[in-house]
């Protein structure tokens, strides 16, 4: 197969982008979207150019390391995968195809299609936990939690942390991440004690960190590799309006919301 | 440390006469059953008030490092603890899919701790620590408790108690898991707690930091020197010990089931240092993978050994036979696992599935692009079970395998082949899993580690959780509690000299400016090691490699091509670096497989094998850990020995006939 390939290319935060258009003539459909970006970095780096820097490792959809808008969606035109998924095989010979990084402001470009995401992992320390240090728990079956419970704690937690349902979402909010983490804990009996707070602290880090509101237009939900159901936004909003009546306020302090 | 002149390591011609040391593994003694707590009760302990005053660097966040410096951090240490991703959350451990093992026996069925010592000593083929092993089926236990504690949402039965299967061939059913993303919800886990400490202060978390160096002062681990991979800013940090949990390295070999960024980088460095380097050659090659389709290949995937339980394995009787699968009649297919091992047919042990595999791809059988592939084949257990059922057990794997391939397994028979999946070989540590530098601790997978020479399945996130949760915190602390705090300044010369040397290595890799790339190298390096040193070596092989490598190394620091500066995120400076180390110690297990002419686990000497071609072990000249000290000359590094007693599990040879 033949392609264009529109790139977005940015030397750093400080210096603007442009989108550039390459040439990859010897696609295979059996390779996977990262290997095609791998085999027109090597023709780069051999006409001495700089190679298209893009985030990835595992490769097999779990790490959540690899991102990439690709034709103005994020991981691409299939459902319910990764861009590290994606093979060839879904594209056509002739096709351009335009890649950008996830654009959201709590996402700062890092350099081309690498962003800074450490925003998450301030919303995660906000409390996205159960308080409970090594050595005190109790035999693991002292708590039986009902298969459909832990089923839909599994289901919350198989999200991978990797920022798409915010560059899919208008608003740039990152609900569905923090609703998905919220649920994951909110839906076993270890995870009740802390359930309300939890909600508030970490909802309120999200907004330190300049995310933008849920409005439920469910892009996030559309793009989600994990497939993260809407109803784990439901449910955190229920534990909001619960958390308010209880009068629980955020214990997180603004100071710290940019300190990494 | 004692020493004895021994010659017996000149069969294999490397060297000629020369001293080899025992080494001291400070296990210690008594029934087994009471070792690990007697030594906790004897091991000293720090004033809680006095251990901010401490600082522990983690290098790792993935099982075995996020589990140590989260619990570090609640016991109240200075942790600093780094990634090479951009969040702790993305480690390796990650992509675990199976499960974890633990001594629960909560189905009744005959488990216990013993069972699980005895069967994880068995399985590495006689080759690991007894104590150590030991100690790890004892705390299996506890991990499942904190996990649960923690909110990993394991697979539950109806009852709401926690389910568990049996895997990787043992007879009982241990296994605990989260669908097939066991390691994501353990790593989860981890890095939720991690982050609590995070948040509470004590620990402080460097993502996207690479380590490039260990700083060793008046003999002691004393810090690290790291390159911020963002900003390129080549860093100093000072500690009262260092733990490495930087995980294997399986990309040696270029393709692997590991992800694109592990390395040896981190154990490497330390091994210059002075950290010997455990068993280097006992690599575990997986038989259950996604096949090779072209040059462009980057990594292998992973499809769950439980594909084994329901597919059978077969290749055409006749050699370059290119029909379509269909098209060929039952009696021109040969089931060969079926047939060569009729009590464990399609259920053997990985290493024996991974070499008939080989064996019959290398006789011309092999199926698939570049005959590199065997079928696995469901369409009986269709027949038998419907295609409803299969969907319901193996519906994600045969999705994934569709994505990649293009293929549909509900319709032709998958192709797979073994890729290089796990080192059992690492850092040697002691029963403290401290290395031969004080103060230099490793953990989980990139140390020597209690699986022999072979592991078995879902025993390395037993392994890092154990190292990081129950292990490392009293044994750094016992070692802390010898040492006064701070008092090393990071204008210490061996810091000045120690960062001089990285910064210096990185200009070099920059300036070199030649005409291939990074993963040309990297390619034709792991080819290399996969076709001499991968499932099966012999000595002309190894001794081929041993010549081959360090031409190639030398033409790769003559020749690579490394664009960019060193002040910026430069991702093929990153790789420069990686894959420099990797030539380094690839040598190096190519002189531990050609000096060790048994066959054990994963080490398959073709020289010796049994009349039926099985691995035969060599106990009275080889029951020992080789562990390797840097010489300062990379083709004759020192050999050191480690005796291995067997007092519980007496060593057998292994059969699956
Ligand atoms: C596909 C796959 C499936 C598997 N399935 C199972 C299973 O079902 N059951 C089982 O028991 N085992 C399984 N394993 C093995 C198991 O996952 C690993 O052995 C284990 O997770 C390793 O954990 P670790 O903490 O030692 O290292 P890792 O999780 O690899 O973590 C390494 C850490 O070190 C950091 N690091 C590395 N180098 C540097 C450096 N130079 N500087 C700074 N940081 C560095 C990394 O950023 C990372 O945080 C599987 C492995 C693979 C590849
Ligand atoms: S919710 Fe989905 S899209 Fe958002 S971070 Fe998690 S896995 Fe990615
Ligand atoms: S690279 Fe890990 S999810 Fe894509």
């Amino acid at each position: 197969m033949k392609l264009t390939l529109k790139v977005w290319r940015q030397k750093n935060g400080k210096t603007p982008g442009e989108f550039k258009t390459y040439q990859a003539d010897h696609v295979s459909p059996d390779m996977s979207f990262l290997e095609m970006l791998d085999v027109v970095n090597q023709d780069l780096i051999i006409k001495g150019e700089e190679p298209i820097a893009f985030d990835h490792d595992c490769r097999e959809g779990i790490c959540g390391m690899c991102s990439l808008m690709i034709n103005g969606v994020a991981h691409g035109p299939k459902q319910a995968i990764t861009t590290c998924q994606l093979h060839m095989r879904s594209f056509n010979d002739g096709d351009t195809i335009t890649i950008e990084p996830w654009r959201a402001l709590p996402f700062p470009i890092i350099k081309d299609l690498v962003v800074d995401r450490s925003s998450f992992d301030r919303i995660i320390q906000a409390g996205g936990y159960i308080s409970v240090s090594t050595g005190s728990a109790p035999d693991a079956n002292t708590i039986p939690v009902p298969k459909p419970d832990a089923d839909k704690a599994m289901d919350a937690a198989t999200c991978i942390g990797c920022g798409a349902c915010v560059a899919a979402c208008p608003n740039g909010s990152a609900m569905l991440f923090v609703a998905a983490k919220a649920a994951h804990l909110s839906f076993l009996p270890q995870g009740q004690t802390e359930r309300h707070q939890r909600a508030v602290n970490m909802v309120m880090q999200q907004d330190l960190e300049g995310f933008g509101n849920c409005t439920n237009i469910g892009e996030c939900s559309a793009v989600c590799p994990k497939e993260i159901s809407m109803d784990t936004i439901a449910r955190l909003n229920r534990d909001l309006i619960v958390a308010s009546l209880k009068g629980i306020e955020p214990t997180v302090q603004p100071a710290k919301a940019k300190a990494s | 440390m004692s020493e004895t002149k021994n010659e017996t390591t000149t069969r294999t011609g490397v060297r000629s006469v020369e001293y080899v040391k025992s080494l001291d593994s400070k296990a210690p003694g008594g029934p087994i059953e009471q070792r690990w707590d007697k030594h906790r009760f004897e091991m000293k302990l720090v004033n809680p008030a006095n251990r901010r005053r401490y600082t522990i660097i983690v290098v790792g966040s993935g099982l075995a490092g996020g589990a140590a410096a989260a619990t570090l951090g609640e016991q109240g240490y200075n942790v600093k603890c780094f990634c090479y991703q951009d969040s702790p959350r993305r480690a390796h451990s990650i992509a675990a899919q199976g499960g974890i093992n633990a001594a629960k026996n909560y189905r009744n069925d005959g488990d216990s701790i013993f069972r699980l010592f005895y069967d994880t000593v068995k399985g590495g083929d006689f080759r690991a620590r007894e104590s150590n092993v030991y100690r790890l089926a004892q705390v299996s236990v506890n991990i499942i408790d904190q996990c649960v504690a923690q909110g990993v949402p394991f697979a539950r039965e109806y009852g709401g108690y926690l389910d568990n299967r049996s895997f990787g061939g043992a007879q009982v059913s241990r296994t605990f898991y989260a669908r097939g993303q066991t390691g994501q919800q353990l790593l989860l886990g981890a890095y939720q707690a991690l982050s609590r400490q995070i948040a509470a202060g004590t620990v402080k978390m460097f993502p996207r930091t690479e380590m490039l160096d260990l700083v060793v002062v008046d003999g002691r681990a004393r810090g690290i020197i790291t390159r911020n991979m963002v900003t390129g800013k080549i860093e100093r940090h000072v500690a009262d010990a260092v733990v490495l949990a930087t995980g294997g390295y399986g990309n040696v070999f270029y393709l692997s089931t590991n992800a694109k960024g592990c390395n040896a980088t981190a154990i490497w460095r330390a091994h210059r240092r002075g950290a010997f380097f455990g068993n280097p050659c006992f690599t575990q090659i997986h038989p259950t993978c996604i096949p090779v389709t072209g040059d462009h290949q980057s990594k292998l995937t992973l499809m769950s050994e439980s594909l084994r339980n329901d597919g059978r394995i077969w290749v055409p009787k006749k050699k370059g036979d290119t029909r379509r699968p269909q098209d060929i009649p039952e009696s021109e297919r040969d089931y060969y696992l079926e047939e060569r091992y009729p009590a464990f047919g399609n259920l053997v042990p990985r290493d024996v599935a991974s070499r008939n595999a080989k064996q019959v791809c290398d006789e011309g059988r092999g199926v698939g692009p570049g005959g590199q592939g065997v079928y696995l084949d469901f369409s009986d257990a269709i027949k038998r079970l419907g295609k409803q059922k299969i969907a319901e057990r193996y519906g994600n794997l045969f999705d994934m395998y569709q994505q990649i391939t293009g293929e549909n397994p509900y319709e032709v028979p998958m192709r797979i082949y073994p890729a290089v999946h796990y080192t059992m070989g690492g850092l040697w540590v002691d029963y403290n899993l401290m290395s031969t530098i004080p103060g230099l601790f490793v953990a989980g997978e990139a140390n020597f580690s209690d699986h022999g020479a072979n592991r078995l399945g879902a025993s390395a996130l037993m392994q890092g959780l154990a190292d990081g949760y129950f292990v490392l915190p009293y044994t750094v602390a016992n070692f802390l509690a010898g040492v006064k705090p701070g008092g090393l300044s990071p204008d210490h010369p061996a810091f000045a000299e120690t960062e001089a040397e990285v910064a210096d290595r990185v200009r070099r890799l920059l300036s070199i400016n030649g005409k291939r790339t990074v993963d040309s190298f990297h390619r034709e390096l792991g080819r290399l090691m996969w076709d001499e040193c991968g499932m099966a070596r012999n000595d002309a092989g190894l001794r081929k490699a041993l010549r081959r490598i360090p031409e190639l190394r030398e033409e790769f620091w003559q020749n690579v091509k490394v664009p960019g500066e060193g002040g910026e995120l430069n991702q093929e400076l990153e790789k420069a670096g990686r894959v420099a180390d990797f030539f380094e110690l690839a040598e190096l297990m190519c002189i531990d497989a050609l000096h060790r002419t048994e066959s054990c686990g994963g080490h398959f000497r073709e020289e010796s094998q049994t009349e039926d071609g099985e691995a035969k072990r060599d106990d009275e000249n080889f029951s020992y850990v080789a562990a390797w000290e840097y010489t300062g000359n990379l083709a004759k590094p020192e050999l050191h020995k480690e005796p291995l007693i067997f007092e519980y599990v007496k060593p057998s040879q292994r059969s699956y006939k």
